[in-house]
Formats: C-alpha cells, sequence, structure tokens
C-alpha cells in the first residue's frame, strides 16, 4: 500500500543544508499498522509529509497504492499534531467534517449521515454543533479523527497525533486509534516519539536513526490483537519489546550527538 | 439591568458632560461665530427636516455606500489575488508603499479633472481613500493564514472556490475586518471633501453653504449630523463585526482561559 524507496530529502537555504532523510526505504502491506519512532528532530514529520504530498523529496520514490505521489494522493488523510490549527475555527464541529466530503461532491443527506457515524465512532456524537474551541484538546483531536474517518481513506497518516494532550486522555485515543483502525481496516503509518505508544499500537514498529536518517530496524510486534493499557502494558512480552526499542533508539541518539 | 445601565452610564456620560459644560459656558455668549448651544438645538429641526433628508442627507449616503462598498469589495479581491502570490507580491509592494503615501485628499482635484464634477468623481474620491486600509490589511491577512490548515485543505482536495470561501477569506477576516473599519471612517471623510469642492447637494455642501450664507447656527448643526452620522455608522459596523468574527472572539477568550 505505502512503498518508500531511498527516500532522501535536503533543506537547503542560505548556504547550510540540513539532510533531514537520508535513505529511508519502508514498505508497508494494505490494513497494517505501522508506528514509526525515532529521536527527536530525526526527520519523521518530513517523511510522513513527503507520504502526503505535501513535500518533494530530494530523490527516491513514494508511492501510495502503486501511484507515484506527486501531490496528495487520492484516499489519504491526515491526522496533524496541532489539532488547534488543523481544525477550521470558524466552522462548527460538523462543518468542519463536512467540508472534504463537499469538495468531494458527497450529497447532503449523505454527508450528514457520514458526519454522525464518524461522530459517533469518536464518541463525540453531540459535540456536532460546538465549535472546536469550546472542546478540550483531547476532543479537537477527536474531531479531526473523525474527519478524517469521514473522508473514508484508504491510508491514514497520524502525525504524533496525542504529543500536545494529557496522560489521560491519550490513553484513551491511542484505544481510539485502534478501535478506529480496526472498525474502518484502513492502513495506518502513526509517528510518534513515544516508545511505549509505538509498541502499545503497531503491529510493527519501524524505528529511524538520527539524522540523516535512514531504517534502523522494522520490528515485528507479537503482541495479541486484543490490546488492553493495563494488561498489555504490565505485560512481560511489553517490556521486552519495550526495552528493546528504547535501547535502540538510545544506541541512535549516542552514534550521532547533538544531532 | 443594573450593568445595563452601568455600561450606558460610561457609554453616555462623557458626552452628556461635555454638551452641558458647552450648553452653560456658551448661554451668554454674544459671539456671531461661536453661537450658544441652544441656539443651535432650536435651529436643528428647522434645519434638518425631511425635505432636506431627500435632498442632502440621503445622497451623501448614497454615495458613501456606493463608494466605502466599492473600496472594501476592490481591497479584498486585490488583496487576495496580491497576498496569495509570492512574485506579484514582491512586484506591485513598492508601489503600493508609494500610493498609499499620497494623502487621498490631493487626488480630489486630479479626478475631478479626469472625470469631472459629477457624482462618480464622488464616489471614485471615497473610494481613493477607502481602498489603502482594506487592500493592506486583505495582503497581511492572506499571507499569514495559517500552515497546518493551508496543508489540512491540500490533504483533503478542499480548493477552488470552496477554499477560497471556507479558508482563505476567514482566515483573513480578522485583518479585513481591521482594515474596512479603518476604511470607514476614511471613507466618511472622503465623502465631505468630495463635496466641498464643486457638488450641488451633499452633507458637506450643506454645511459649506451654510457657512458661505453665514447661518453660524445651521452650520454647527451641520457638523452635528456629520458627527452622529458616524457614530452610527460605526456601531452598524461593530454590529456586523460581532456576527462575522465572533468565532476570532470566542477563539481568543479560549486562549486566555488557558484551555
Amino acid at each position: 500500500m505505502l512503498e518508500i524507496r531511498s527516500l532522501r530529502k535536503v533543506y537547503g537555504g542560505h548556504g547550510r543544508q540540513v539532510e533531514a532523510l537520508g535513505d529511508v526505504t519502508l514498505t508497508v502491506p494494505e490494513g497494517q499498522f505501522v508506528c514509526v519512532v525515532g529521536p527527536s528532530g530525526c526527520g519523521k514529520t518530513t517523511l510522513l509529509r513527503c507520504l502526503g504530498g505535501l513535500l518533494a523529496p530530494t530523490s527516491g520514490e513514494v508511492e501510495v497504492a502503486g501511484q507515484p505521489v506527486t501531490g496528495p494522493p487520492d484516499g489519504l488523510a491526515i491526522v496533524f499534531q496541532e489539532y488547534g490549527r488543523s481544525l477550521f475555527p470558524w466552522l462548527r464541529v460538523a462543518e468542519n467534517i463536512e467540508l472534504p466530503l463537499k469538495s468531494k461532491g458527497v450529497g447532503r443527506a449523505e454527508r450528514r449521515r457520514i458526519v454522525d457515524e464518524s461522530l459517533t465512532a469518536v464518541g463525540l456524537g453531540d459535540a456536532a454543533k460546538a465549535y472546536p474551541w469550546q472542546l478540550s484538546g483531547g476532543m479537537q483531536q477527536r474531531v479531526a479523527i473523525a474527519r478524517a474517518i469521514a473522508f473514508q481513506p484508504k491510508v491514514l497518516l497520524m502525525d504524533e497525533p496525542f504529543a500536545a494532550v494529557d496522560a489521560q486522555t491519550r490513553a484513551d485515543l491511542e484505544d481510539l486509534a485502534r478501535t478506529v483502525w480496526q472498525r474502518f481496516g484502513m492502513t495506518v503509518l502513526f509517528v510518534t516519539h513515544d516508545i511505549d505508544e509505538a509498541v502499545y499500537l503497531g503491529q510493527r514498529v519501524v524505528m529511524l536513526s538520527a539524522s540523516p536518517t535512514r531504517v534502523l530496524e522494522d520490528l515485528d510486534i507479537d503482541l495479541p490483537d486484543k490490546r488492553d493499557q493495563l494488561a498489555t502494558r504490565s505485560g512481560t512480552r511489553f517490556a521486552e519489546l519495550r526495552s528493546h526499542v528504547y535501547s535502540r533508539i538510545q544506541e541512535a541518539k549516542i552514534a550521532r550527538p547533538g544531532s | 439591568m443594573s450593568r445595563a445601565l452601568g455600561r450606558a452610564g460610561l457609554l453616555l456620560g462623557l458626552p452628556v458632560i461635555l454638551l452641558v459644560t458647552w450648553w452653560f459656558a456658551s448661554a451668554g455668549s454674544k459671539s456671531f461665530y461661536q453661537p450658544p448651544l441652544e441656539t443651535i438645538i432650536k435651529v436643528f429641526p428647522a434645519t434638518w427636516t425631511a425635505a432636506r433628508f431627500r435632498s442632502d442627507v440621503l445622497p451623501s449616503l448614497g454615495r458613501l455606500f456606493l463608494g466605502y462598498g466599492l473600496a472594501v469589495l476592490l481591497g479584498i479581491v486585490l488583496g487576495v489575488l496580491i497576498g496569495a502570490h509570492r512574485r506579484l507580491r514582491a512586484l506591485v509592494e513598492p508601489l503600493l508603499e508609494f500610493l498609499r503615501a499620497i494623502p487621498p485628499p490631493v487626488l480630489v482635484p486630479i479626478l475631478i479633472l479626469v472625470a469631472g464634477l459629477g457624482d462618480p468623481t464622488k464616489v471614485l474620491v471615497i473610494v481613493s481613500g477607502g481602498i489603502w486600509p482594506v487592500l493592506l490589511n486583505t495582503v497581511e491577512g492572506v499571507r499569514g493564514v495559517d500552515q497546518v490548515l493551508a496543508d489540512t485543505c491540500r490533504t483533503y482536495r478542499i480548493c477552488g472556490w470552496l477554499r477560497m470561501r471556507t479558508f482563505i477569506l476567514r482566515a483573513a477576516s480578522p485583518q479585513i475586518v481591521v482594515g474596512a473599519r479603518q476604511a470607514l471612517s476614511i471613507s466618511i471623510i472622503m465623502m465631505v471633501i468630495g463635496e466641498l469642492l464643486g457638488a450641488t447637494n451633499g452633507l458637506g455642501y450643506t454645511v459649506v453653504q451654510f457657512q458661505r450664507g453665514f447661518e453660524i447656527p445651521e452650520m454647527w448643526s451641520g457638523v452635528f449630523v456629520l458627527g452622529l452620522l458616524g457614530v452610527l455608522l460605526s456601531l452598524a459596523f461593530t454590529l456586523v463585526e460581532r456576527r462575522v468574527l465572533s468565532w476570532y472572539h470566542g477563539v481568543r477568550a479560549a486562549e486566555r482561559s488557558g484551555r
């Protein structure tokens, strides 16, 4: 579903060049939930923006559903980290979710049905008429997820979506991400700097090195499909996987100090 | 109830005090040019009759609304164009700075030369003064749209007129409103200036006629009418602004309460 081959991105300007992505190759089969972790500043967001067609790579290829990415690809939705800035503050919650459907040309009755369904799916059935800024951060991110679901994407990219919410809300949202994925069956690429979150959520965890970034390790997460904040996180296998990922990321940091 | 009274008191307090002071200070005035306030108020009903409203106030208002409307419309259209295209902006910005620096009243003789003494010239005079704050503020507003929202639009394929009307114009609206408010007071000034020079009716014309005919109390009453007109239009503007920018004030309030 997602094909990334020898992706390289160099930011230039004012005589100083920053190599955000060195050489990243990664394949995600359809329907998989993949988490991408790496030390901060390792180009995770750059990777995601290249996938989403928001940024042109310096070299290498990106394909979504067999189509090379030149602009935002069909059937791809993104949940951004900055929930406060990705929802339109002048539109009510329902209108925010409805807007991409309008540009898709979905009829009014169908739009209303999809909006209701996606709001219910994220547990915000009664917030349709509120404005985003009347909601808490966690609820705003739920709205952003509902908007992504309503778009009915084949691929869902999530860019550190829960980095800015408090710990308890975060746990709820993590479970919501899993539920949504299981229910709608899209391919999910979830970028995070939180190792626990990556191991808890993913079927697979892709570890990135510090910049210039390449794939450090691609690890299958052999935890049962049904995950639970308490039981899963206190299990021995979770602890093993977590410490493994943790030590690899630490190595990556030490290998290139200061970057 | 008492709060409303308090607010009304604050709003009207100073004007009432000033009027009362004026009343008593000018009570025994023998000066021809500064008649007692009592005299000015006495001539008011006889001066500002329904016939006078039809012959002078309405034409003035017509020109004002037309000129102001055109200034706002043109300012927004050009501002969006210039704000959205970096190259165009670099090209025209020095020119805009130059044009803005010219005091609009000096354009009046030129406009009269070019377009004659009729109503179109008077409307043009208003446009030539009112367009700048709208134009420059719109450019700033469009240039400063949120990048995450722009990415959101690209990802969800929100483009064309839908993007213009639900994203660009709304995102720039706080700035546009600031410009439109400045433009309103400038437009009133330009309306009067246009009517001082070679008009056959209108508020500015009337005031000058009274002055030339040494009808000093009547002249003062005309100044009053102009002041009141300004206050009423400003009030109307505030009402519209509250509707258009209710989301903006909501966001600001939410930010202040630290959500």
